[in-house]
């Protein structure tokens, strides 16, 4: 039997989790382990009541997201438009009511759709403890991870500068074959600092960074949309699944990013 | 409501119009429970100490169990009882064992050599499902990993690793004689050579998983009878009561199965994998077991429709009459027959498909190899062997340059014609079918194509014989494993044989009923065809053998709007293959069971019910 | 580790029972409560037969615990509607051949009545999303879209 701790402040939840206890954020994730009873030594479960992990508030230029925020709470709120369209590819929608920001983030491929998102917005992960952590090397280090992450903060993207699709077989809900979102800057009518982020191409969601210097000072047309694709083998190391295999996966992926550069997200 | 368009042009004067539900829209009679959520599926009858069954599985493809060690999981919180393959009372089965098709191959827990991923090695019974889990990664099971096979045409060369000790050759046996279901009809060889073109194709089909929504599982319990009750989510309640009662040799007047609200099924809950464990389980533990597929297993454990290649190769003239079709097909059973080998029987009796070809030849083989067995799926039998032959159909069509509706149309069988496996085809329609489709498709049809019909031109000339039949003697149970031949119709024979027209090489088999008030009086079933031999009145043999049958007389179609009330036409000879496999005369002494008939009541009075009184 | 008593109203009426822990909502459901409505079909949110409403939300209740519906409202098809008194979806599944093995049907009615409780009067592009996470594998979709639309214009008063 699985012993369930519920705490009302983060601080006693970090303690439960970092001797062993297992962080239930939403459920969707570890309610499918213990279905399935198919993470050893998962015993312990512990739970947050802390308001703090609901807060979506800005702190100077940035826009703060508290970690438990689902899905739907999400797509419900204005300040957070640009990014309800990702909200809404994640799941169906009694998912989305459960599914949470920071749970995403430790969504095994080929999930994470959201946090592919966040990396190309060059997200920063805040841990219960107050430390900060750029989410790129937040996710290089996330299985061994033991606290509690409390919201992520970003800044917000200039308008239409944001951009993101998720490529399914299945409409409207699939699973990834994968996503993608770009962050494209630009400074009279030229792209600056540029980022690429891709879900279900790898272990993780990832940085396409060739890809995204190829776009560096260019203007988006054809050209330059066909450049970033040519490098996307260069930063992508898909794996094979049921879904697709790396093969396809990287012979799709420039086609797909083209699509996003020229047309926008969906 | 309905959206279906009813085209009563077609074949009016067959069809009655005057019906109270066929062709009107009506309301399903179970729905009202469907949209209340009242539908009594297997689980939804809820019991008092219920407990739970899990499985331990075969990680490995093909391995030599060297020891079973329960003994941790024994010790596990809420653990009941450990289940073995030495408890279960008869380990050996094949589902058709129970029509007399196939031999015993499969076990329940298998204890020896696991063969597929995902085998039954133990089953553990807890008091909760987690429980259960947790006890079977206790379990520790020694392997001796050995080499697998997962390719059927890899799996029938010489030296392929043995899936099953009870089909050696990794080929299922068909009629004793050949390791591949055979059916010829005319010479394809001499017509590929009088054809314009010669077209060839092979075409290949993944398994595929029935999916259901509910995954396949039962509930056991017993009653205070001395029988058990199961509720089953099987389609196949009678199957599964017979499996039961055969693997558990228990008389089946002991098992109270109740099955029939089935959340999905497709074919793949025909297997009866459920039911005997639980059972077991109830019987083992005196209380009510669950057992069921969580929806991993049912992907990777439940039989899916099975991986079928088929090569095809087609005589065909330049205006587009097919002439001769010869069909090479290999059914990937997996580890295990379940309902493969006669899904092929099946199968051969479709080919050359719904099409009137002169000269058709087949040879289809029924492969074991190191993948999770195969099992029925909607159209089973048919389903691979008919996208194989349409996509061919297509490639026929761009090689004599037609339109692919026409195509089919021309060479389409009519009322009348004989088929390959010598019957005559009744009730067609594929030309209107096509004429429709042609017509929904925006495609302008020949005059000659819109004016074609189902119900003229059909048996006339040489649409209405059996051809002069070339037969051979090509790949003989065990001959292919000791060195390499042609998978192909009588590729490489050296020795043929020839069948004379209109006589079918075979006969009809009529085992004798075993008790003269079985004997169905015939004519009350509709049926009126020639005296079988079956009227207890006329003494007879009960079999006709080749040698002692005049040959038929050449058949004669009867076309469905002049029914004969007196006597019917002679039904043409039925030789589901050729050339005969050798039968056995079936026995002329009375059936005695080996057993007494046990009514499964000894005690009356004596309850063995622990618990497990239902609550609803 | 001992049970954990969780109080919560289902389908309008007050229920307390206790639970095991780590046990989930669909197994509360059905074995605690009774309610055999929700049902299983893979334990980890792929397939949405386990649908309810929890506070007017769409859940899988394979993959709640169900300890965190303490003080909150449960709704299933179980308390949908029964004998005369069907809601519309039910009647509009029911006559537009919705269901046919009936097992999705649950979830789906769930899915769907979350949907119209929300917005009233969905397109057909948004009927299909909130059903996104359903799967049905024997009628097809096109008869359950249609009925939730019919049930959609039944409950706007509006003729069908």
């Amino acid at each position: 039997m699985i012993d369930v701790q519920t705490f009302n402040t983060l601080g006693e939840a970090t303690q439960a989790v970092s001797s062993g206890g297992r962080y239930y954020g939403g459920g969707t994730l570890v309610m499918r382990a213990i279905n399935y009873c198919a993470e050893d030594g998962l015993d312990r479960v512990v739970r947050v009541l802390d308001p703090s992990l609901k807060e979506i508030r800005m702190d100077g230029n940035r826009l703060v997201l508290g970690a438990g925020i689902t899905m739907s709470e999400l797509i419900k709120n204005r300040d957070a438009e640009f990014l309800s369209n990702v909200a809404r590819a994640v799941g169906g929608p009694a998912i989305r009511s459960a599914a949470t920001i920071g749970g995403n983030l430790f969504a095994p491929h080929p999930y994470g759709d959201f946090a592919t998102a966040l990396l190309a917005l060059d997200a920063q992960v805040i841990t219960a403890d107050g430390s900060q952590q750029a989410l790129d090397v937040f996710l290089t280090s996330r299985d061994h991870f033991s606290g509690i992450v409390k919201a992520v903060s970003l800044v917000v993207p200039d308008r239409g500068a944001f951009r993101f699709k998720k490529v399914s077989r299945v409409k409207p809900k699939g699973v990834s074959v994968m996503s993608i979102a770009a962050h494209l800057p630009q400074s009279a009518g030229r792209i600056s600092n540029a980022k690429i982020a891709f879900g279900a191409m790898g272990p993780t969601p990832v940085l396409a960074n060739a890809a995204a210097r190829a776009l560096e000072g260019a203007s988006l047309d054809e050209a330059t949309a066909d450049r970033a694709g040519a490098e996307l083998k260069n930063d992508l190391r898909p794996h094979d699944d049921p879904i697709a295999t790396a093969w396809y996966r990287l012979e799709v992926a420039p086609i797909h990013l083209k699509r996003l550069l020229l047309e926008g997200g969906q | 409501m309905s959206s279906m368009e009813f085209r009563k042009e077609y074949f009016a004067d067959e069809r009655d119009d005057n019906l109270n539900e066929i062709g009107k829209p009506t309301i399903r009679q179970d729905i009202l429970g469907h949209v209340t959520g009242r539908s009594p599926y297997y689980d939804d009858h809820l019991f008092d100490g219920l407990l739970h069954m899990r499985c331990v599985r075969s990680p490995h493809e093909h391995a030599r169990i060297r020891s079973i060690d329960t003994s941790a999981a024994e010790q596990m919180e809420g653990v009941i009882r450990v289940v073995k393959p030495d408890d279960v009372p008869n380990n050996l089965n094949t589902l058709l064992s129970l029509i007399n098709f196939g031999r015993d191959d499969e076990a329940l827990l298998q204890g020896t050599k696991v063969a597929y991923v995902g085998e039954a090695i133990v089953a553990i019974i807890a008091e909760t499902e987690l429980q259960a889990r947790a006890a079977v990664k206790k379990v520790r099971v020694e392997y001796e990993v050995l080499p697998h096979v997962l390719d059927p045409e890899e799996a029938m060369k010489p030296g392929a690793p043995v899936v099953s000790e009870v089909y050696p050759n990794n080929t299922f046996d068909y009629h004793d004689l050949y390791d591949h279901q055979k059916l010829r009809f005319g010479d394809t060889e001499k017509a590929f050579q009088e054809a314009d073109h010669i077209i060839e194709g092979k075409y290949q089909l993944s398994p595929i998983e029935q999916a259901p929504i509910e995954t396949g599982g039962a509930i056991a319990a017993p009653e205070t009878n001395n029988r058990y009750v199961c509720y089953t989510g099987t389609q196949a309640l009678f199957f599964s009561l017979g499996t039961t009662a055969k693997l558990l040799d228990m008389p089946s007047s002991r098992l109270h199965f109740i099955g029939g609200t089935v959340g999905g099924g497709f074919g793949g809950k025909v297997d009866s994998l459920h039911e005997p464990l639980a059972v077991l389980g109830a019987h083992l533990t005196g209380r009510p077991v669950k057992f069921c597929f969580d929806r991993q297993e049912e992907m990777q454990v439940g039989a899916p429709r099975g991986a079928e290649r088929w090569y095809i190769k087609d005589g065909v003239m330049n205006d587009g009459t097919i002439i001769a079709r010869q069909f090479t097909g290999i059914f990937d059973a997996g580890a295990y027959s379940r309902l493969s080998p006669y899904a092929i029987v099946k199968g051969t009796g479709h080919l050359p498909g719904p099409y009137t070809i002169p000269n058709v030849s087949s040879n289809v083989y029924c492969v074991y190899t190191n993948r999770t067995p195969a099992t029925a799926m909607r159209g089973f039998g048919i389903t691979g062997v008919d996208f194989a032959i349409e996509a061919h159909m297509d490639k026929v069509a761009v090689a004599v340059n037609m339109h692919p509706i026409e195509l089919r149309i021309k060479n389409a069988y009519r009322d009348g014609d004989m088929k390959a496996h010598r019957r005559f085809a009744k009730n067609t329609a594929l030309i209107e079918c096509c004429q429709v489709a042609a017509e929904k498709a925006g495609v302008r049809l020949s005059p000659e194509m819109l004016a074609a019909s189902s119900l003229q031109g059909g048996g006339e000339g040489y649409r209405r014989d059996i051809p002069e039949t070339v037969t051979d003697q090509m790949g003989k149970i065990g001959e292919r494993r000791r060195s390499e031949i042609s998978i192909h119709p009588g590729e490489g024979a050296t020795t043929k044989g020839r069948v004379a027209a209109g006589v079918g090489s075979g006969s009809s088999i009529a085992v004798p009923a075993q008790d003269a008030d079985m004997v169905m009086e015939s004519g009350r079933n509709g049926y009126r065809g020639p005296d079988t031999g079956l009227n207890p009145d006329k003494p007879s043999n009960g079999h006709a053998t080749q040698a002692s049958t005049p040959p038929a007389p050449q058949p004669t179609y009867q076309p469905p709007q002049a029914p004969q009330p007196t006597q019917a036409a002679p039904q043409p000879p039925t030789p589901p293959q050729q050339p005969a496999a050798p039968q056995t005369p079936a026995q002329a002494a009375p059936y005695v069971p080996d057993k007494p008939f046990d009514k499964g009541v000894r005690r009356p009075g004596v309850s063995r019910f622990l618990s497990g009184s239902r609550r609803r | 580790m001992s049970k954990k008593p969780v109080q919560f109203t289902h389908n309008g009426s007050a229920k307390a029972l206790f639970v095991n822990g780590g046990e989930n909502l669909l197994e509360m459901l059905r074995r605690g409560v009774g309610d055999l409505s929700p049902k299983y079909g893979c334990g980890q949110g792929t397939c949405g037969s386990c649908t309810v409403i929890i506070d007017g939300e769409p859940h899988l209740s394979c993959l709640t615990l169900a300890e965190t519906v303490e003080g909150r409202d449960i709704q299933t098809t179980g308390g949908l509607g029964a004998g005369e008194n069907l809601h519309p979806l039910q009647k509009e599944f029911m006559e537009g051949f919705a269901a046919q093995c009936g097992f999705c049907s649950p979830g789906m009615l769930m899915a769907a009545k979350s949907l119209l409780d929300r917005n009233p009067n969905p397109t057909r592009d948004e009927v299909i999303e909130a059903i996104s996470g359903n799967m049905c594998r024997c009628t097809g979709y096109n008869a359950i879209i249609e009925a939730i639309l019919r049930a959609a214009s039944q409950l706007q008063g509006r003729a069908v």
